[in-house]
């Protein structure tokens, strides 16, 4: 990664985004994720946290503190944040690439569960056997997780199942629900309103946030969605609780 | 001990300095809006700074005391009594069993903040005892305060003890404050009529000239849309020289974002981690305290610094956070 491949801007005095292009693209993902990955091993004093987007990373710090800590004291707190980062990102360019960690989903499709299979399928001409094989062979890119607590930004759908937002959004999606969006395809951790098209509903939470690791899904894992029957819904629900 | 709650009031919920590190997994901050108030608040009766605390909002609780606690209550002017008596802002205040205290309407901004000594005994989410109403996560239950809640109080330390038992030894018959108070606050009509100082946001210079102009030329009123996720403003109409094609990138407390009907919306404590419209400016944190104090029909006039005088005001503030501590900390142990 050279010098010249990423900006890093002010965001308030508590805040600095890096960019590292200006495409969705598994590749810049990449650059993000590593970046991502360097942070969460190497915090320094006065880090709050940082967020992942598509093409870039924020980083969230208290300036008192990082000025306390420095002895530079003509330097700003965003110059000595500045600094750090720029090091991490040569640091982060230098390491082995990590394989992505593959999380498997099991979906039960259709059905109550997915109540616009058959729009999905209509509106592309395809039968619904189709639509549920086209969805489930492909392998998907977590881009971030945002909206909601847990709620996962895939990429890597099949244009061939895209189906646009429903006219009426739903005042209730039930959680665990899996729909398409346009191109986008993804999974409700919680219970709330949206216009997405309900393709299936899983039975295993994609957010509990009393465990150690709320969310099931992070940036830069790869999703696999599993086909179940109604019974194998019922098990793996009843399993759980 | 604990407190009872006899009325909630409009939206109280138990908040702190903010749930950090889970944005990345969608999990917002959430937090006190006003968080200089309430770190003060908590500072008052010998708690962490990052203790949980009632945030209340325009229409105050009623709140019953079930034994001897000390309190101190910071932020917005609810002009709260008990027995007939008003309670005073910014000091500790040891308040009797069986204690009733009400808050009225809100006279100067909008949230106001109660620290019991020993702090709210619940247990932390993600490390932050902030609820976070959307997601039913964290504070009570993961929701705003209801009628009949019982909040169940924690042990204050001996500081915040000894000064109880200093206050109660004089006999007073519901409640008894201590003398000295922290004076200065940026919760009065005089502070929230100043201008509220931005820096430029990230998408500032693609705004075209009249809307750079009319940003901080003319005024902004806070609309009805006003909560603790953001404020909806309307004023003069701001739009981008071109249709910017924006990947959705993180905001922060404080973001003021355009979308395309051309009113600005600043974006609050329950703000999301992410977000796709141009941002125009980023409010300096010390004034998101004081945009927390505003409310819907109030002004808002905007003045531009740059991010080393922002620097400067975020540093200055938080030494005067700690003059804060050592003084109270000197009244609280002698």
């Amino acid at each position: 990664m050279d010098k010249t491949s990423y900006i890093i801007r002010p965001l308030g005095e508590t805040g600095l985004i890096v960019t590292f292009g200006d495409q969705i693209s598994p590749q810049i993902h990449k650059k993000v994720k590593n970046l991502a990955d360097y942070i969460e091993k190497h915090s320094f004093s006065g880090f709050y946290e940082y967020v992942i987007s598509y093409t870039s990373v924020a980083v969230f710090y208290n300036p008192f503190i990082i000025k306390n800590e420095n002895a530079a004291k003509d330097k700003t707190a965003y110059k000595i944040v500045s600094e750090i980062i720029e090091s991490y990102i040569t640091a982060a360019s230098r390491l082995p690439q990590p394989q992505p960690h593959t999380v498997e989903i099991p979906v039960c499709y259709g059905g109550d569960y997915g109540p616009d299979i058959s729009f999905v399928a209509d509106h592309n001409k395809l039968a619904v056997d189709e639509v549920i094989e086209i969805h489930s062979q492909n392998t998907y890119l977590v881009y971030m997780i945002g909206f909601c607590p847990g709620f996962p930004y895939l990429g890597g759908m099949d244009e061939r199942i895209a189906t646009p937002r429903r006219a009426e959004p739903r005042l209730s999606i039930p959680a665990g629900s899996i729909g398409i969006a346009g191109k986008q395809t993804g999974g409700y951790p919680i219970s709330t309103p949206g216009g997405w098209q309900l393709i299936g509903r899983t039975p295993i939470d994609l957010f509990r946030p009393d465990s150690l690791t709320p969310s099931l899904l992070h940036s830069g894992d790869m999703v696999k969605f599993i086909s179940i029957s109604p019974e194998k819904y019922q098990q793996l629900k009843g399993d759980k609780s | 001990m604990s407190l009872q709650i006899i009325r909630p009031g409009l939206l109280t919920s138990i908040q702190d300095t903010g749930r950090y590190g889970y944005q990345k997994i969608g999990v917002l901050v959430s937090g006190a809006m006003d968080v200089y108030s309430m770190r003060i608040a908590n500072i008052l009766v010998g708690n962490d700074e990052n203790e949980g605390t009632l945030e209340i909002t325009l229409l105050g609780p009623t709140i019953e005391f079930t034994a001897d606690t000390l309190i101190a209550v910071t932020g917005g002017d609810f002009q709260p009594i008990i027995d007939g008596m008003p309670v005073p802002y910014m000091r500790p205040v040891a308040v009797k069993a069986g204690a009733i205290m009400k808050f009225g309407s809100c006279h100067t901004g909008c949230r106001a903040y109660i620290a019991v000594a020993g702090g709210f005994d619940i247990t932390a989410v993600m490390g932050s005892k902030s609820t976070y109403m959307r997601a039913g996560i964290g504070g009570f239950k993961g929701r705003a305060l209801q009628k009949g809640d019982s909040l169940n109080t924690g042990s204050p330390n001996p500081f915040g003890q000894q000064m109880l038992f200093h206050l109660l030894s004089r006999g007073a018959q519901s409640f008894a404050e201590a003398r000295w108070y922290i004076g200065k606050t940026h919760v009065s009509a005089e502070s929230l009529h100043k201008p509220i100082r931005v820096t430029a946001g990230l998408h500032y210079k693609y705004f075209d000239q009249q809307s750079k102009y009319s940003f901080f030329s003319s005024d902004y009123i806070i609309t009805n849309n006003a909560d603790r996720m953001g404020y909806r403003l309307k004023g003069d109409s701001l739009k981008t020289e071109k249709p910017l094609e924006i990947i959705s990138e993180a905001i922060g407390l404080g973001t003021i974002q355009v979308p395309p009907q051309g009113m600005p919306i600043i974006l609050m404590a329950d703000h999301q981690s992410v977000a796709g419209y141009p941002v125009i400016a980023q409010a300096i944190a010390v004034d998101a305290a004081r945009i927390a104090q505003m409310k819907p029909n109030d002004h808002i006039h905007f003045k531009l610094i740059s991010n080393e005088e922002s620097e400067r005001l975020f540093i200055e503030m938080e030494k005067y956070m700690e003059n804060i501590k050592i003084a109270v900390n000197a009244k609280l142990q002698n």
